[in-house]
């Protein structure tokens, strides 16, 4: 609560005893209206003055000015029929309750969303010949070694130079198993170190690091609006001068051709009452902001509230093969020895040393697959052969690994293999041996994300793959996904996606990708997901929706997470707009007082906002 | 050119009113308030000088909503 929140609150503590007090002392006449004016002062003096100075700017339709209109309307009235004046006070007193709230809830939400989103470290430890030092992150220049302590934020990415510890990414990620780090890995901001001092060297200024980069795409993120908050805007624009023309018009026409002047101003009055416009504009905003904020503690960026409002309508979801749907590194599968003298074992062996040297991902799978490599076998003589395979000498004997062309070159006669993968055929001095075959992991959870994408009412889920036919079609059927397009160029990708696109009618299609090489297709989508984004700046500027981790989970969520947003939003729509229209129509018709406009101003708004702040819970 | 400021303001309809006085002001291209961050983005017109756009806008939105304030 800040100093402005509190008095008011004292305000309105101070007006509603004295209010109460007031129904005990038995006063009347010009004593009781004196005495009935204090509350009323002390409450709304502001919103009197506001209005006075609305008047001078020409501004009729200013909200204060409304509100004193009908609370100094229903006084006169009060006076006329010598009555009750504590519906007057009343009025103004709920009406500044209503201000409060949405000046309290709404403080309240903006700090518990940043909160959420606490990853702006506030400092750097920078080592100096006194000791530590710390400084503002943004003066540590790039190259500089800063240490970080246990418990403290790492505040600039870097690479360890010294040092071994766990680092906790749930503020980044969602994830909460804590991750191992060591001297030479890459670390980013935000990481919370748990045990071992770090030292680490900085690659970015403080700007350019993951944690400002988050920070400022979540904030900038409610600024992108949404077609409901247009809409509502839009509405507000026009409510007010309507539902005040409908005002004049009750005050004025009804009583020049039926008399009763008071009933129909005290009509009139309750008009003014549920003309204000805040209850429909203040709970559509924090609905999308508590959606992006709640969002975003697990993991899943999303870069606009236009962005979430198209992700609940996502009917189609595109997904990239390798690395979305798949690990992306590959793994040994099978060994198949085909020559008595070589088991499995000693194949593995073979194939691992002649790809030593070599930094391709097959070969990193392959010394994984064997990894006591460097034995003393001697290596020698190695020699790669574009577009075939690499060929060298092991422990004198001449060993060629690569494809079937390779095999064909070399004279070995190759067995074509049954099982679905790449093929490594390996030859020992022109005789051939056997391959190994290896392929791409689906991850653990991509079934289980498909089916949930499902059950979110995703209708198709598409695959578009630059690999081949064979394994294309492997990885669909394991993941119970009946459109998918193979051996697809990066041109290809996007005439695919656009066939897709056009395709469509109704619902909206989302683009699933590593962000590496698809972002011309990302940019394309009706709403581009990247996923394992993480220090991945390209795939951050390409994206809408970007999930900091490489689980595909994730989707299903972010669209749960959206739908339930979107909801939320149309409930407060119809719930607000639905109130006040039946208030006007009950006030014009004589059935309802002046105590169902307050509900229908201050009760639907502080509903409304109330509903907003469910967003924040993400469902399950 | 596009900067952003600090605002305050209340109420989120008056962030809406904001909003609509600042891009009819003279030399603003586009303007953006963003209640839930408390922000405003502007975009000028080409060689305008921005921090006398700016004390018009704010001039403006004050007329509007009292209670509001622009940090420049």
């Amino acid at each position: 609560m800040n100093a402005k929140q509190r008095r008011n609150l004292i305000r309105i503590l101070i007006a509603a005893s004295l209010l109460i007090a007031l129904n005990f002392v038995d006063v009347s006449g010009g004593a009781r209206f004196v005495l009935y004016l204090v509350p009323y002062v002390v409450v709304g003096y502001d919103i009197v003055l506001k209005a006075a100075y609305g008047l001078k700017n020409r501004r009729p339709l200013d909200e204060s000015l409304l509100m004193t209109i009908a609370t100094l309307g229903a006084f006169a009235l009060a006076i006329y029929e010598d009555g009750d004046y504590t519906e007057a006070i009343a009025v103004m007193l709920f009406y500044q309750i209503g201000e409060w709230f949405q000046s309290y809830a709404v403080g309240r939400s903006r700090k518990n969303i940043s909160e959420l989103m606490d990853i702006r470290p506030d400092y750097a430890n920078v080592e100096t010949d006194d000791g530590l030092e710390q400084v503002d992150p943004d003066e540590v220049e790039v190259g500089t070694v800063i240490v970080v302590q246990p418990g403290e934020k790492i505040p600039i990415d870097g690479v360890i130079v010294e040092g071994n510890s766990t680092l906790n990414t749930v503020a980044l990620t969602g994830e909460s198993l804590p991750r191992e780090v060591s001297a030479g890995a890459e670390v980013i901001s935000g990481c919370i170190n748990l045990n071992g001092v770090l030292k680490i060297r900085t690659t970015k200024e403080f700007g350019d690091s993951t944690a400002s980069k988050i920070l400022e795409l979540v904030e900038d993120a409610s600024s992108r609006k949404s077609k409901s908050e247009d809409f509502i805007a839009k509405f507000a624009r026009v409510y007010t001068p309507v539902v005040v023309a409908c005002a004049v018009a009750l005050a004025v026409i009804p009583p020049l051709i039926s008399g009763d002047w008071s009933t129909w101003l005290y009509r009139a009055l309750i008009f003014l009452v549920i003309s204000c416009p805040c209850a429909l504009v203040i709970s559509i905003p924090l609905s999308f902001f508590a959606g992006i904020g709640g969002a975003s503690r697990e993991g899943i960026l999303i870069k606009g509230s236009n962005f979430l409002e198209t992700l609940a309508n996502v009917k189609t979801v595109v997904m990239d093969k390798t690395g979305t749907l798949t690990q992306g590194s590959f793994d040994v599968d099978a060994v198949h020895s085909k020559n008595l003298n070589f088991d499995a074992e000693k194949l593995l062996h073979l194939a691992a040393h002649v790809e030593r040297y070599s930094t391709h991902p097959i070969a990193n799978s392959l010394r994984k697959a064997y990894p006591d490599e460097r034995d003393d076998c001697t290596v020698e003589a190695v020699e790669e052969i574009a577009g075939r395979g690499i060929r060298a000498k092991v422990n004198g004997q001449i060993v060629c690994v690569g494809n079937e062309k390779f095999m064909a070159d070399v004279g070995a006669k190759s067995v074509h293999c049954h099982k679905v993968g790449t093929v490594i055929h390996i030859a020992v001095d022109g005789q051939y041996a056997g391959h190994v075959v290896i392929s791409d992991a689906v991850k653990p959870h991509a079934r289980q994300a498909v089916d949930d994408m499902k059950s979110a009412g995703v209708e198709s889920v598409f695959i578009l793959t630059g690999d081949s036919e064979k394994i294309a079609s492997k990885v669909a059927d394991e993941l119970g996904i009946k459109n998918y397009r193979s051996e697809l160029l990066p041109a290809d990708k996007v005439a695919e996606f656009e066939k897709i696109l056009s395709a469509q009618t109704g619902g909206k299609v989302a683009f699933v990708g590593d962000g590496i090489n698809d972002a011309p297709v990302l940019g394309r989508a009706d709403v581009g997901i990247a996923m394992g984004a993480l220090g991945s700046d390209a795939a951050i500027e390409a994206a809408d929706v970007v999930l900091m981790d490489d689980d595909p989970l994730k989707i299903s969520r972010a669209i749960k997470i959206s739908r339930k947003c979107l909801g939320i939003v149309k409930q407060n729509i119809c719930f607000a707009v639905g109130v006040k229209v039946l208030c006007l129509i009950l006030g014009a018709a004589g059935l309802a007082n002046m105590w169902a406009a307050i509900f229908a101003d201050v009760g639907v708004m502080i509903l409304a906002v109330l509903n907003a702040m469910r967003t924040l819970i993400a469902p399950k | 050119m596009k900067k952003t400021y600090k605002i305050d303001v209340d109420c989120a309809n008056c962030a809406n009113l904001m909003e609509t006085e600042t891009k009819k002001t003279a030399g603003v291209k586009d303007a953006v308030v963003n209640f839930m961050t408390l922000k405003m983005k502007v975009e000028f017109e080409d060689g305008v000088d921005a921090k006398e756009v700016m004390t018009r806008v704010r001039d403006n939105c004050k007329r509007v909503e009292k209670d509001c304030e622009i940090f420049l």
